[in-house]
């Protein structure tokens, strides 16, 4: 009753065409907008921002990156937190090396240089499927890794590799407090996940989903396999780069390349799987699951059983029950959070009524 | 509320009295009646994880100190109050525990130890903001022991690169001089991160000024697990000594039980302290007899605050450790001295700024600053022989530089050092100075002057 279509007439190809075509939605994501930008700045303990939001920002841009070419394209791809290092580093080595060079400009080439080097490690995708695609990609996590440990031009040859990462200025204005930069990961977040739904819209997208499909099939159909996958790869790794760029600016405050091991990598992956294949909420949401849940239970568990139970015990009762919250996620809804959401909304098309 | 010790057997307890410790533990928040003043240390404690052993201990062993202090009267009547959170030794959970930990009701942290160099580097930016004093006792950046461009960090009692210079001096001694090195092949074996690269510049430095051979062999992390070809390679090399600097059971047994296949000797190997605790030597079973370890904290029960600990606190049931056997291990031994740092430190500052009063963090800080362990002091804490006669100031956030070395004869480790083994110090500091002074331009910080 409360989720209804009717009353919403589309008298443009304008406005067929647009993201929201519920003016519930539509009102219902400004809403959320405000709130993100103008309420919680101004309520938000330094912990929420810093501990909670910004890194869910971060990670849901690097789930969007993995969604991009294993939910779209489908190739399964482990080297995500490989290509973030590669964001992390070069944003540093620009602003290192060049003077004055503006942040975002950072960012950008940053992203740029991960989505050449994420074309260098997806050539394996034109010619290995499935597994086999995921093997190299798994090497491309760790050859770019120990390149960066390795290789000491990267880290500047400081003796023990870990860089402190330089401020973030733009314009003059120095994001330096916790709300500054929370405002600053939203703006950039939002403007790359607009991006990113726009693309899983248009043809682009819809080539990715032919190539998921059957790729022999699309490509008799007249998609052009290589430039379609090559560009999969180069779309997700400039996602998984500036990512990277800014979970190493904005959260971290270090660059180091022990940051983006294989775990990342692994929770990237899990985030996707999770939240939902081929949809921009699900990674969102599975970034939500797999960064927030084990912090919660934390929470949950200290407040409720106060100091009573041995500290070791109880934290190694919530790594179990993160574990069992994700089979359970999975065998109730194996589509993902957003296929949970999306049926969720088909029922309240109903509810309260029984038909 | 505060863990002001419950029991941790669990054999002991029964559904009654874990209803009444409960209801207690989620009522006291209410109780807002503090009969006594409140200082607040937030804990990012890893009892989980690849380095679950040495957390729990060490960390076992800092909440050890605070509740006897507690049950003896608290720091001139204050008592300690803590929460612990659970990091899993991964840098972004730190980060989280931080943020959490740094208010609790009322009270504001200041103390926050994270023991684990990857996140003191990541909170390096935040302290002098949050006042935050992090103390890294005896890991974490070297430089840190210059407090001119460090004020918030320290680098108590020993960092690595005294310890690897201290380490040298030692195999020096051993061989009868330091002439005597001259010409001899040692072995780096260290875990490929940070941590196992921080000696670097030391040894690279101290090989051609004493001539000997230095060969640097990483092992693949994470677990550092895969040393095959390390070993392979020192079987060929033969080396006069091989320098253990790895993290965790995993990679120190592994090494012990590849030394025993490939027939090293295991008297010419010296562990970091991170490489010396019991958890380290006995997966690897007969293998690990002979095997030589540094100590910044030896274990060992022989000690005065051991004994007090014992006798009091796990006397009345409230001790942290769940296994009784692990009193006097190394790692515990360290959460006892690190603790106690800490409780030194507020005792200091309290009696600048108010006896009997909650310090906040620019005082802790000048606690730290002003440390002043004597030799009688070490008597009357009970820390003779545990930790060394030590100094901090305000350009010196280090005060020692000191180790010893201890040997696993099978069943425990002997103490082979009765004085504490000196690094050169000169030299360290030095490196120290310079490291922090680069450090200073990249990141534009000015250094303080401190008072001659």
């Amino acid at each position: 009753m409360f989720y209804r279509e009717t009353g919403n007439f589309r008298a443009s190809y304008a406005q067929d065409a647009r993201i929201f075509p519920l003016a519930l939605d539509r009102v219902a994501i400004l809403v959320l907008l405000a709130l993100a930008v103008l309420v919680v700045p101004s309520f938000a303990s330094n912990w929420l921002l810093m501990a909670i939001l910004i890194p869910w920002l971060i990670l849901s841009l690097a789930a969007i990156g993995q969604n991009i070419i294993t939910g779209y394209t489908g190739q399964l791809s482990i080297g995500s937190a490989g290509f973030m290092a590669v964001g992390a580093f070069a944003c540093f080595n620009f602003m290192l090396r060049i003077d004055g060079m503006p942040f975002l400009l950072a960012v950008l080439l940053a992203g740029l240089t991960t989505a050449l080097v994420g074309v260098a490690f997806g050539l394996p995708s034109l010619r290995v499927r499935g597994l086999y695609l995921a093997v190299a990609t798994l090497a491309a996590q760790f050859f770019i890794v120990w390149t960066l440990e390795n290789v000491g031009w990267f880290t500047n040859y400081d003796p023990a590799g870990v860089m402190t990462a330089q401020p973030m200025v733009i314009l003059g204005y120095h994001f330096a407090s916790p709300a500054e930069k929370y405002l600053l990961v939203l703006a950039i977040v939002a403007l790359l996940a607009l991006a990113a739904k726009n693309m899983a819209r248009s043809n682009i997208g819809r080539s990715w989903m032919a190539v998921r499909d059957m790729d022999v099939a699309a490509e008799v159909v007249g998609f052009r396999l290589m430039r379609t996958k090559l560009m999969a790869f180069a779309i997700s790794s400039f996602y998984c780069g500036v990512a990277g760029a800014l979970f190493a600016f904005a959260y971290l405050g270090t660059v180091e390349p022990s940051a983006f091991s294989i775990l990342l990598s692994f929770q990237t992956l899990f985030m996707v799987i999770i939240g939902g294949l081929a949809t921009i909420l699900g990674s969102f949401l599975g970034a939500g699951f797999i960064l927030l849940l084990p912090i919660f239970l934390a929470i949950f568990f200290d407040f409720v059983t106060g100091g009573v139970f041995d500290k070791a015990l109880l934290s190694a009762f919530e790594v179990l029950l993160f574990g069992a919250f994700i089979i359970f996620f999975l065998i109730v809804e194996p589509h993902g959070l957003a296929r949970l959401w999306q049926v969720a909304k088909e029922r309240l098309r109903l509810w309260p009524f029984p038909h | 509320m505060s863990d002001t010790g419950h029991p941790r057997n669990p054999a002991r307890r029964d559904a009654a009295r874990v209803l009444a410790v409960g209801a207690a533990a989620l009522a006291a928040p209410m109780l807002s009646a503090q009969a006594r003043p409140q200082q607040y240390i937030g804990l990012p404690s890893y009892r989980v994880g690849p380095f679950a052993a040495a957390g729990s201990a060490i960390f076992g062993g800092i909440i050890d100190v605070m509740t006897h202090v507690n049950m003896t009267g608290g720091i001139n009547g204050v008592e300690l109050v803590w929460q612990e959170c659970e990091t899993e030794y991964i840098p972004a959970r730190g980060i989280e525990c931080y943020h959490r930990l740094l208010t609790w009701g009322a009270h504001r942290n200041v103390i926050f130890e994270p023991l684990s160099t990857p996140m003191a580097y990541g909170l390096l930016g935040r302290l002098p903001a949050d006042r935050v004093v992090i103390p890294q006792f005896g890991f974490g950046r070297s430089d840190a022991a210059d407090g001119r461009v460090f004020p918030w960090l320290f680098a108590i009692m020993t960092n690595y690169w005294s310890g690897a210079s201290a380490m040298i001096n030692w195999i020096g001694a051993r061989e009868g001089g330091m002439e005597r090195l001259r010409g001899k092949t040692i072995v780096h074996l260290y875990i490929d991160n940070a941590y196992g690269r921080e000696p670097l510049p030391v040894f690279r430095a101290l090989a051609p000024r004493l001539g000997f051979t230095l060969v640097e062999l990483p092992v693949a992390l994470p677990a550092g697990l895969e040393q095959g070809a390390q070993w392979t390679r020192i079987r060929r090399e033969n080396p006069d000594w091989v320098i253990l600097w790895g993290f965790g059971p995993g990679m120190n047994s592994t090494a012990l039980t590849s030394a025993a296949r490939m027939g090293y000797p295991r008297e010419k190997m010296l562990g970091i302290w991170w490489a010396g605790a019991e958890d380290d030597v006995v997966p690897a079973g007969p293998a690990a007899t002979g095997y030589f370890a540094t100590a910044i904290t030896p274990g060992g029960r022989d000690f005065g605050i051991v004994r007090e600990i014992e006798r009091v606190v796990y006397g009345a049931g409230r001790g942290n450790l769940a296994d009784r056997a692990r009193i006097g291990s190394v790692y515990w031994n360290r959460g006892l001295a690190m603790g106690s740092m800490w409780m030194e430190a507020l005792r200091t500052a309290q009696a600048r700024f108010g006896r009997g009063q909650v310090m906040d963090g620019e005082q802790v800080r000048w606690g730290f600053e002003n440390i002043n362990l004597t030799d009688a002091r070490l008597r009357e804490l009970g820390l003779h022989g545990l930790m060394p006669p030590m100094r901090l100031t305000c350009a010196d956030h280090e005060g020692a530089g000191v180790i010893k070395v201890m040997q696993w004869d099978g069943a425990r480790w002997n103490i082979v050092t009765p004085e504490w083994v000196s690094s050169d110090r000169a030299m360290v500091r030095s490196m120290v100075e310079e490291s922090a002074a680069r450090y200073a331009r990249e990141n534009n910080i000015t250094p303080r002057v401190c008072p001659a």
